[in-house]
């Protein structure tokens, strides 16, 4: 059952049809880039271990609306955002969320693949080693193992733990940055276009990886590529001049999108 | 109308000649910059190189009772002008330590007078004819020579040009660089990281940066003045120590360490930033795991630098009174002391020809010292430089 609107921008929400915990709801969520508002208030319901993808041309505010879910826009001086990203229970924009405890609850990976310049292993184990997750030594090997095993790198890599992060393949890089994303056991991963800097072999293993990983965590992806949307995802947002155009099952928004906008986009006729 | 191509070269020509000129010119500059730098070196080492050779003679020593007390008696009547004074006035001091020389007589190689060295060296010496007689008959019978002079490197500076030696200055340099470090490093260090990482970019933080900048060309014996207010008088700092001449010239060092400091922080790709801050990391804990270790070689370069032109820096240090006669090494930092340029200076207000011939060499193995400084930051910077 989905929504229909009358209007184009109008608030979009929809319900699925198979029943999903919320995972993060946003309402009327704007940002402002010094005097450029960036986001024209933004609905959008996020379900817990699902894929929801964010499409738009370049410039409509969908990788703004991500780093919004991890408070990443407040390293930004000039940004300030407005309304409400509720997760548990608790708007996560308000001051009385530590962005520190929000960013180990919903970890990201960046477009570009960035692991730290240390060590495979290190790569994975800093981060959880900070949090106190785990101690050093057997427990913290076992996580190393596991986080690596779960991003499909631990084969690759077992025997090279020790060489740097950053002198694997732009793929391997990549999944060595969700494996560090996931060592951290946070609930939602936001992806911000992780395969744009990636072969189509390597994205393919990125996007089977996806799959895999919904199981245990929510995932919030960016994507430049509508194919990609289409595989991997189980619902979409069409994100427009900062604002939700249309939000709906995947299947749905490809197949008989609502708006006409969304229309013109998916077929190809701008963006 | 197109032009044909061999109107286009006629046309040319000029230009090309023109080009020509140019570059001829520019090479000329660098031919004559090359130049002055050669016969700089060149005139240091033709003065300072004899410097690390001391003339020696071979005489007995008689280690008598009488000699204990009156040291000249130690040596034959003939030898006692061209035996150096201060070796004379040692005796009595060696002869306390090992009682065994006491009344035997050796023979040894003996620190030569000023004069003796001078005309061994082939200049012109105060020396009467009887005396240049005996010293020739000596070197005829090989029993006057030049050697290494050690005692350049192991004495301090003396009133007898040939007991002088850098040691004591070279101390008190060392000294001063400890406390110019130890003061520097860590205030300009975490400087740039507050300005870099923590601040907020506002009209505070840049007009903060302009005046930083402007700090690193301002003359440096302003600094020596602000020393002397600052660390002597108000604060108590003993006069000429390295304590003193340490923290004025670490205050000279602090812009240089902020800005390459900065600069070394700034050239961190945000990207490992974000990828701190994305699993939870708070802005320190970004600063001290990822970006500082990333930063580091750059940072040492930039302090080793600072620390090569403070250890040639002269006046601030004459202002807070580094420039005082020291013939022993300083053991403190709160002790008088002077430093290599310092005593430089001293030597090149002299008119002895040995310590004209010491101030060059005194620049020379300053020069190296320098030289080795720069060249550790040029290994160190392409060593852990990382490409991005």
């Amino acid at each position: 059952m989905t929504t229909k609107l009358a209007s184009p921008g109008a608030p979009v929400t929809f319900s699925p049809e198979t029943t999903h915990d919320l995972e993060m709801t946003v309402r009327d969520l704007k940002l402002w880039y010094g005097e450029k508002q960036a986001l024209h208030g933004i609905d959008l319901d996020i379900y817990q271990n699902n894929i929801t993808a964010l499409i738009g041309p370049s410039g409509c505010g969908k990788s703004t609306f991500l780093r919004c879910l991890n408070r990443m826009n407040d390293l930004i001086p000039s940004a300030r955002a407005e309304g409400e990203v509720m997760m548990e229970g608790k708007n996560v924009l308000s001051k009385q969320v530590d962005e520190v405890a929000l960013r180990k609850k919903v970890g990201m990976v960046f477009q570009k693949p960035n692991p730290f310049p240390k060590s495979i292993y290190e790569n994975v184990a800093y981060a959880p080693r900070m949090h106190d997750i785990v101690s050093k030594g057997k427990e913290q090997d076992e996580l190393v193992e596991r986080s690596l095993r779960a991003a499909g790198l631990w084969d690759e890599v077992k025997d090279q733990l020790g060489q740097p992060g950053t002198s694997l393949s732009g793929g391997q890089q990549q999944r060595l940055c969700i494996a560090r994303a996931i060592a951290v056991q946070p609930s939602v991963i936001l992806m911000d276009e992780p395969t744009s800097a990636l072969d189509p072999i390597s994205t393919a293993t990125i996007e089977e990886l996806m799959h895999e990983l919904k199981r245990d965590f929510t995932i919030v992806v960016v994507t430049h590529n509508m194919q990609q949307a289409a595989r991997v995802a189980d619902y979409t947002a069409f994100f427009h001049l900062g604002e939700v155009i249309e939000y709906n099952d995947t299947a749905m928004m490809f197949s008989t999108p609502d708006q006409k906008k969304t229309e013109d986009y998916i077929t190809g006729r701008y963006g | 109308m197109a032009q044909s191509l061999d109107d286009i070269s006629r046309q040319l020509k000029k230009r090309h000649r023109k080009s020509a000129r140019m570059k001829w010119l520019s090479m000329a500059a660098l031919i004559l910059a090359g130049t002055f730098l050669l016969v700089f070196l060149g005139d240091m080492l033709v003065k300072g190189l004899p410097a690390f050779q001391q003339g020696y003679i071979e005489v007995e020593v008689d280690y008598s009772e009488r000699a204990a007390e009156l040291p000249l008696a130690a040596v034959e009547a003939d030898y006692r002008d061209l035996v150096s004074r201060g070796y004379l006035r040692l005796i009595p001091g060696r002869m306390a330590d090992d009682e065994s020389l006491l009344g035997t007589t050796q023979t040894e190689w003996v620190l030569a007078d000023d004069a003796v060295d001078q005309y061994l060296k082939g200049r012109k010496a105060r020396l009467k004819d009887k005396q240049i007689e005996v010293l020739d008959r000596l070197a005829e019978e090989g029993r006057a020579e030049l050697r290494f002079n050690t005692g350049f490197f192991t004495n301090g500076d003396s009133k007898l040009p040939e007991m002088a030696g850098l040691a004591s200055a070279a101390m008190g340099s060392v000294l001063v660089l400890i406390v110019t470090l130890a003061f520097a490093f860590p205030v300009g260090v975490m400087t740039a990281v507050y300005l870099e990482e923590f601040a907020p970019d506002n009209r505070f933080t840049r007009f903060l940066e302009v005046n930083i900048n402007n700090l690193a060309a301002i003359p440096s014996i302003l600094f020596g003045l602000l020393g002397l207010a600052i660390f002597i008088n108000f604060f108590g700092a003993p006069r000429s120590s390295a304590l003193a001449g340490g923290l004025t010239l670490g205050m000279m060092t602090l812009p240089i360490i902020i800005i390459t400091s900065r600069a070394a922080l700034r050239a961190v790709p945000d990207s490992i930033r974000q990828a701190a801050f994305g699993v939870g990391a708070t802005r320190w804990q970004t600063v001290r795991d990822h970006v500082l270790p990333l930063s580091m070689p750059g940072i040492f370069t930039g302090s080793i630098i600072g620390l090569a032109q403070a250890l040639g820096e002269t006046a601030p240090l004459i202002i807070i009174g580094m420039i005082a006669y020291i013939p022993d090494a300083p053991t403190s930092f709160t002790q008088a002391a002077t430093v290599l340029p310092a005593q430089i200076f001293t030597w090149a207000g002299m008119p002895e020809s040995s310590y004209v011939e010491r101030t060059a060499a005194g620049i020379l193995v300053l020069l190296t010292v320098l030289i080795s400084l720069n060249v550790t930051a040029v290994y160190l910077r392409k060593k852990f430089e990382h490409r991005w």
